[in-house]
């Protein structure tokens, strides 16, 4: 019988480590909740205004606008939520199948600018490139998080699980430790939310801009003092394309708006 | 790139009173926060924000301080400070008698000036 209680309490403990994923707004303030449900507050509404402009801005040496080949930016609802996915067939890369890769958002932004408007890529954490990427996720708002079932993809997400759980920096913490293992619990003023991707590029009030996911991905890392990795490194990637997974099925919520 | 967002409604009945938002992108630096190599990042505020409303609609109200043209009225005036967050925010009312256009103007250190008008038809 006691035996019986004990694999009772002990089914009842691994059941309710599954307990339903919750997004880190749900962990926000009433405060932050409203600036992030208000699209006439969210700043972040800045970012996709700029990136709606750019949408339609002819620009590069081919003297094209994202809209001239993909039309209204209104048909690419669904696009942000694949992403980090397997790159579209480029221009460049349609004969050569070994450069074929896994990219986020922000790289394939920048392919096509580099490969269709002829225009130079822009860096990481470009306030355009953001804007654009902000827009096009703002499409697939509401949507839920649907990374597409490629064997590339699913490599990366295998590698991308293994950093997870790596153990990493100074303070000796994977990622799984706080974001599996704290969750909902508080670290300093803040509470420690699961880590599922369901709103970027965020507006995050301490950076009081919008950033995308490895900037965040990079400020976990310093946290714990280990050495970031760097933007648009494969390891970036990988966690990306594994969070992603993690949080498939969660309604999309870009522009977030977090603490 | 500066930007800004307008909330308000298009139109309204004579009498009604609406409520206007505003919300522009601006970094808002303090004058006062050090980078990381110890060097004083210089102060960058807007200073000011007006609202002010031109009656009638179709006029030209292409005037860079639609405050002192004749026929306009402030409507809502902000001083700002470095206390102020990052992409300010404001709200507030307005009572609609006549069609016309509200602008708004944000002024600010570095030469910084934005502006936007809303038209708004009241019936």
């Amino acid at each position: 019988m006691r035996l019986a209680l004990a694999i009772a309490a002990l089914v009842i403990a691994l059941t309710s480590a599954a307990e339903p994923r919750k997004s880190g707004i749900d962990y926000a303030s009433a405060a932050t909740q409203t600036l992030q449900k208000d699209d006439a507050q969210n700043p972040g509404m800045l970012w996709v205004k700029d990136g709606q402009a750019r949408w339609t801005e002819r620009t590069g040496a081919a003297n094209k606008a994202c809209a001239d080949c993909h039309g209204e930016i209104a048909k690419m609802r669904g696009v942000a939520v694949r992403y980090p996915a397997m790159a579209a067939p480029s221009a460049a890369t349609a004969s050569a199948t070994s450069t074929q890769r896994v990219i986020n958002l922000a790289q394939q932004i920048n392919q096509c600018r580099v490969e269709r408007q002829q225009a130079s890529a822009w860096p990481a954490e470009n306030a355009s490139l953001l804007g654009l990427e902000a827009a096009l996720a703002f499409e697939s708002r509401t949507l839920p998080i649907a990374p597409p079932v490629q064997p590339l993809l699913a490599a990366a997400q295998a590698r991308g699980e293994a950093l997870y759980r790596q153990r990493i920096g100074q303070m000796d913490l994977s990622c799984r430790d706080c974001h599996d293992g704290l969750a909902g619990k508080r670290l300093g003023g803040n509470i420690i939310p699961q880590g599922h991707p369901t709103g970027y590029p965020i507006y995050r009030l301490e950076w009081q801009a919008v950033g995308s996911l490895q900037r965040r991905l990079r400020g976990c890392m310093t946290a714990v003092r280990a050495e970031p990795y760097p933007y648009g490194s494969s390891e970036l990637l990988d966690l990306e394309a594994y969070l992603m997974k993690r949080a498939a099925g969660m309604p999309l919520e870009t522009p977030g708006v977090r603490p | 790139m500066a930007s800004a967002l307008i909330t308000m409604p298009k139109a309204a009945r004579a009498g009604d009173v609406i409520e206007v938002r505003a919300l522009v992108q601006h970094a808002m630096e303090t004058g006062y926060r050090r980078s990381s190599e110890g060097a004083l990042l210089p102060r960058d505020l807007i200073r000011r924000f007006t609202c002010s409303f031109v009656e009638g609609t179709g006029q030209s109200v292409s005037t860079s301080d639609g405050s002192s043209k004749p026929g306009s009225r402030l409507v809502f005036a902000a001083t700002l400070h470095a206390a102020v967050a990052a992409n300010p925010y404001f709200a507030f009312h307005f009572r609609a008698e006549r069609s016309g256009t509200l602008i708004f103007i944000w002024t600010g250190d570095n030469g910084f000036a934005h502006r936007e008008q809303v038209n708004l038809l009241v019936t």
